[in-house]
């Protein structure tokens, strides 16, 4: 016995538990010290400031506008998401002719890079050649010349990037889905129907919380992509008109890296962390009853 | 009867309406990238003509433009260069890490399994700034190399979990058997559970791959030079000249890279759907 399992598997382990603490651990600490300082760009060494930055990040309209955009941003895409892909997944549940077609079709969304997706939907959402507004012309529902800034007016710019950001999360919403209803038994609605319940009582009855569990795991994902990405909205709008669609992520990101603020840029996404440690815990939960059960 | 037939006629309706609308919505945008590839520019900036077909012959003067005249090729190359890198970074640590956890953590390795998966969690927009120090300071800003560095801080963690979850479906026996006959736990690891294990570390293969094309962030970041771009970032930043948007030449960078790597994906996805479910379902 040259070697114990128990040494063998730290061994084994150990280089990519030291890699993820030095690449994960040791900026998830630096993020919350540079929080506390006041380290610039260009600056050499570091002076404690205590919650300065964050006091300053507090007082700032662009701050406040941020995190309120992103809550907007982050519940409105999780509504369009759920709803969408509960819709989806049942009408895929089964086989059909084309099947593997349409699911083709559908997760190019999720599978083509997200950046480049973006800069599709910035062509079909720009300010004079935008499709929809041709067609919306056509239709002479609104009238040319006055047709809608899709990107260009605050409301409709928080439309879009909900929608887009809905458009990418969609398909691995109902992917997951898919896999809660495809693993619920299938004698179970089928007893249920022979026993009179007709389709949305066996729905709200048997199908919705036998898929609660999968349910929350999508929710759970969907929250936290939605809440830390800044692609959608670096390339849709950088965060305009007039900060109405910036959230936090893109906020941090021009005050930390293009504005240099690497303090005050730490802070900002500081304000990531309450949330993320919420999934966390939600989502150990869930892997524990499951294990239980 | 009648009505059992209407009902089962009206359903079967809705279930295609529902297909069809939204297989629509979806890939519209991919159409859209097509169509626009495609286009004359004359066609392509007339508000007169119908945009949903070619109302001139179709041309490939877009398509010219981005490999004779842009970085495009180059930056694939790049692409293809970290991917590489991080492909083989991320099975040195993930694959004997996974089966550590599989089988000699014992209670442990569940946990521990979890933990590593949390830190997926962490998002690139919490870690980006303090990173960009770090980059500095080993001066490997504008290199590819800090790509190279950052990137498996998101495919390790995934990656160790599925292998985790592979791990632990082959039989325990099989190595038993073959530490019977005189290999040891090691021997037996690259041996035996290694080679049979060959479609496990191919999905991961395929996942680190197509998480490096997606990835916009750190690229974003720590690299500022045109000729080191990433695709994802090279193609919607640097293929925008000031104000001008060369929409062709744009929507033929994003079907070109876009459809490969959905392709691929595709045949895989249902492994990465189970990494993500967090045994919710079994």
């Amino acid at each position: 016995m040259a070697m114990s399992n128990r040494k063998l598997g730290a061994v084994m382990f150990l280089p990519a538990i030291l890699y993820v603490l030095a690449v994960i651990g040791v900026p998830f600490v630096l993020a919350f010290i540079y929080s506390l300082g006041d380290v610039k760009i260009a600056s050499v060494g570091y002076h404690f400031v205590g919650l300065q930055n964050f006091r300053s990040v507090l007082q700032s309209p662009t701050f406040r506008r941020s995190l309120y955009d992103s809550i907007v941003f982050t519940v409105g895409t999780q509504i369009v998401v759920l709803v969408g892909s509960t819709i989806l997944a049942l009408a895929l549940k089964d086989k059909f002719r084309g099947r593997g077609l349409v699911r083709f079709l559908i997760l190019l969304p999720w599978v083509a890079p997200v950046s480049l997706g973006a800069i599709g939907w910035k062509w079909i959402l720009d300010s004079l050649y935008s499709v929809i507004n041709w067609v919306l012309i056509a239709m002479h529902l609104v009238r040319p010349f006055d047709a809608p800034m899709w990107l260009g007016e605050p409301a409709l710019a928080m439309m879009s990037v909900i929608g887009v950001e809905s458009w990418r999360l969609l398909p691995f919403s109902t992917v997951i889905l898919l896999a809660g209803l495809t693993a619920i038994p299938r004698d179970i609605p089928e007893a249920a129907a022979v026993d009179g319940a007709g389709f949305w009582r066996t729905m709200f009855q048997i199908t919705i919380p036998m898929i609660l569990p999968i349910f929350n795991v999508a929710v759970l994902f969907g929250v936290i992509f939605t809440f830390t990405d800044m692609t959608v909205v670096y390339i849709l709008t950088r965060g305009g008109p007039y900060d109405t669609t910036q959230v936090l992520p893109s906020l941090a990101f021009f005050t930390g890296v293009l504005g240099g603020d690497l303090a005050e840029g730490a802070a900002i996404s500081i304000f990531l962390v309450p949330l993320l440690v919420a999934v966390a815990y939600l989502m150990l939960r869930v892997a524990h009853r499951t294990e239980v059960a | 009867m009648v009505r059992g037939t209407a009902r089962k006629i009206f359903g079967s309706v809705m279930h295609w309406l529902v297909v069809v609308v939204f297989s629509v919505l979806l890939a519209f945008p991919f159409y859209w990238m097509f169509i626009t590839t495609f286009k004359e520019t004359n066609d392509l900036y007339n508000l007169k003509n119908n945009p949903f077909i070619f109302n001139a012959k179709p041309t490939l003067e877009h398509l010219r433009l981005l490999f004779n005249d842009t970085l495009y090729l180059r930056w694939v190359g790049n692409t293809v260069f970290v991917g590489m890198m991080v492909v083989i970074i991320t099975l040195l640590l993930a694959v004997p890490a996974a089966y550590a956890l599989a089988r000699l953590t014992g209670r442990w390795g569940q946990r521990l399994g979890i933990g590593i998966f949390l830190t997926y969690l962490v998002p690139p927009t919490l870690l980006f700034i303090p990173l960009s120090r770090l980059v500095a300071i080993l001066g490997l800003q504008d290199s590819l190399w800090a790509l190279v560095l950052v990137y498996p801080s998101f495919t390790v963690p995934f990656s160790t979990w599925l292998l985790m979850g592979f791990f632990k479906s082959i039989p325990k026996e099989l190595e038993d058997a073959a530490m019977v006959d005189g290999l040891t736990r090691f021997g037996a690891f690259i041996k035996l559970v290694v080679p049979i294990s060959v479609s496990g570390i191919l999905t991961v293969v395929i996942f680190t791959f197509t998480l490096v094309t997606q990835e916009f962030v750190y690229a974003l970041t720590f690299i500022s030079s045109e000729s080191h771009q990433m695709v994802g970032v090279g193609v919607p930043i640097f293929l925008v000249r000031g104000d001008v948007y060369y929409w062709g030449s744009l929507m033929a960078a994003c079907l070109i890279t876009s459809l490969p790597i959905a392709l691929l994906y595709n045949v895989f996805l249902d492994r990465f759907i189970a990494g993500f479910t967090v045994g919710a379902v079994k």
